[in-house]
């Protein structure tokens, strides 16, 4: 009768944050159960509360109430099994792509693997995004692309249980993202590990996810649907552009989206709206 | 004649003579014109300024002076070298006539001259700046790690940063007198007064701009460093120190600066060896001279600083990572 213990499970997460005009509820009642090897996106407007989710399972926020458990652990601060790629590649500056490697594989296998184990690794990690020809420059030296890769790299060289992504490819240009879009699918075939990523890219998150979590809109935001891509892997974009359950999940995004959330441009109407009301009284 | 010009290596000036002309004359011949229009309003200005010790001294004065200062130096150390030949025979008749005689050895006690006085104030203010800065950096990294800290003293060092040192000076005379007495001192008292009174006033630079570069640590890179784990040692070395540098490179060269302008104020005003006694020291002799020697002082004076600060910017270059800051 006993359930298998799950990998990956949020409950009835809520978070407040405080602020000069009391709490602000940011997140309310978030459930959501991932399972092992299992690529989910999360998708939703702008603000909704999408980095403030992947920031709970990374440890780096603390749930109000509700919490999240890894592995049938809990979660309450970060570290490097939960291994976060940061929207903005977050490389020290001042290290070299390899150093950067480095400095978090020295933390994770600093006390099991050897020196040359430890280097050999670190190589291997950059070649798996094809950065290994440019080990040695600094982060100001390579493009955004190429820092982002590098950022993936560390975070992979963790060899991490869950993998976080906020918006990685979302600073790079289109043909940028896709070669990056199809290494991770790559990657992930080979590693399996349990990706979250953030996206506000349709296409992306149809391509590379298993599950879609769309997110309602703030404040208080939730989960809002929750759609599975049944598509065969590997997949090809361009085999895929025709494929009308391709473009059944996109139109279903789409309309979550666009129709069933509205953007935050009608919110100001409404406050013109109250503006008005409130002169026809006067 | 082209191979003269050639070995000139103004080949390629005549090559192209538009493009290049313009370059050579940013970087070569507009500061040259600069310098010969103050040159000739100097000269024509310093004609014009009667004083009680004589016309203000114009370039011919002071180069002439400048010569001059050399002289002095060049002769009192032969002075020196001699007394020392005279001291030695001395010595060595004496044990000649009995060698179990002591003697003196005693050493040359003569008037510092302009260039032994620009040693002094050198030293004086690289010990200075480098105490300040051993103070103030490792202050300055609790003062930005620590936000309570921070708000406890961010009063103080407003507080102190603007004080003059001329409002230190006496404090600090009459506590070094009080506190620095030793029967065989390692320095003088002097020095030690112009010393501290110099960390003083240029430690604030530094631990500001310290304290800020430390606080201000983007939150990206902190998030890195908590999802690594990283300990609070490693923390500091690895991401604290590297990302506060540009900026401890901003205080530092502030406060080389402002160490140098204490230093020659402390020294007019204490009477402390150094530059600025020199200045002083002319000011109160009155000659008809001491103007143009002045004037030499003066421009070195600015030419040390700004070779001291030259230093700082190339050191900042060497061992600051971003690249990005344009550096002047
Ligand atoms: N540390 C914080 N303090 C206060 N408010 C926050 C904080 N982090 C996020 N928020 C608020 O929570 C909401 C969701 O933010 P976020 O998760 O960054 O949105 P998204 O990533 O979906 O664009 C926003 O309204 C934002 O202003
Ligand atoms: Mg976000």
């Amino acid at each position: 009768m006993t359930q298998p213990p799950k990998h990956l499970e949020l409950t009835k997460v809520d978070i407040d944050f405080p602020t000069p005009n009391g709490p602000f509820k940011a997140l309310q009642d978030i459930n959501l159960t991932i399972n092992k090897g299992e690529f989910v996106s999360l998708i939703g407007h702008s603000g909704c509360g999408k980095s403030t989710v992947l920031n709970i399972v990374a440890g780096l926020y603390q749930a109000t109430s509700g919490g999240c458990l890894l592995d049938g652990k809990e979660v309450n601060a970060p570290g490097p099994e939960r291994a976060v790629v940061f929207q903005n590649h977050s490389l020290l500056p001042w290290l070299s792509a390899y150093e950067n490697v480095e400095l978090a594989v020295k933390q994770v296998f600093g006390r099991s693997k050897s020196k040359a184990e430890m280097r050999e690794w670190i190589e291997h990690n950059l070649a798996l995004v094809h950065m290994d020809h440019a080990m040695d420059k600094r982060p100001d030296e390579i493009s955004g692309g190429m820092k982002q890769r590098v950022g993936i790299a560390r975070a992979l060289a963790m060899e991490p249980t869950v993998m976080l992504m906020d918006e990685p490819f979302g600073a790079l240009d289109a043909l940028t993202r896709a070669h990056l879009q199809d290494s991770l699918m790559e990657i992930q075939k080979d590693l399996n590990n349990t990706v979250i990523m953030i996206t506000h890219d349709v296409d992306e998150a149809v391509l590379l996810s298993d599950r879609i979590v769309m997110m309602t809109n703030g404040p208080a935001a939730t989960v809002g649907e929750i759609l599975n891509i049944d598509l065969p892997r590997p997949r090809n974009r361009i085999a895929l552009a025709d494929d009308p359950k391709y473009n059944h999940y996109r139109h279903e995004v789409l309309t979550f989206l666009y129709e069933k959330q509205r953007t935050p441009d009608s919110i100001p109407k409404k406050k013109e709206a109250k503006l008005k009301v409130a002169q026809d009284m006067q | 004649m082209s191979n003269i010009l050639a070995t000139m290596g103004l080949s390629r000036f005549i090559e192209n003579p538009k493009a290049n002309f313009s370059q050579l004359g940013k970087s070569l011949l507009i500061p040259l014109i600069g310098l010969l229009i103050f040159l000739f309003i100097w000269e024509i200005g310093a004609k014009s300024v009667h004083t009680s010790l004589g016309t203000f001294p114009g370039p011919a004065a002071v180069y002439q002076q400048s010569i001059t200062l050399i002289e002095e130096h060049k002769a009192e150390r032969a002075k020196e070298v001699k007394f020392h030949e005279r001291q030695e025979l001395r010595n060595a008749k004496k044990l000649e006539k009995n060698p179990d005689a002591t003697v003196k050895v005693r050493p040359y006690t003569g008037k510092p001259t302009f260039f032994d006085q620009i040693l002094t104030s050198l030293i004086t203010v690289l010990a200075g700046f480098i105490i300040a800065s051993l103070i103030a950096i490792p202050a300055g990294i609790l003062i930005g790690l620590n936000g309570t800290l921070y708000s406890a003293f961010n009063p103080l060092i407003q507080l102190f940063k603007p004080v003059s040192p001329l409002a230190w000076l006496p404090l600090v005379t009459m506590v070094v007198s009080a506190v620095y007495v030793s029967k065989d001192p390692m320095f003088a008292k002097s020095f030690i007064t112009s010393l501290i009174t110099v960390s003083l006033c240029s430690l604030w630079p530094t631990l500001l701009n310290t304290a800020v570069g430390v606080s201000s640590i983007s939150k990206d890179l902190q998030n890195v460093s908590q999802v690594l784990r990283l300990n609070w040692l490693t923390h500091i070395i690895k991401i604290v120190l590297p990302s506060a540098i540009p900026m401890m490179f901003t205080g530092l060269r502030l406060s080389l600066g402002i160490a140098w302008m204490v230093l020659i104020a402390a020294e007019m005003l204490a009477q402390n060896p150094g530059l600025g006694k020199f200045v002083w020291d002319e000011f109160q002799n009155g000659s008809s001279n001491s103007l143009g020697r002045i004037m030499v002082a003066v421009l070195i004076i600015g030419l040390i600083g700004f070779l001291l600060d030259r230093c700082m910017l190339f050191l900042q270059r060497k061992m600051s990572w971003d690249k990005t800051v344009i550096l002047r």
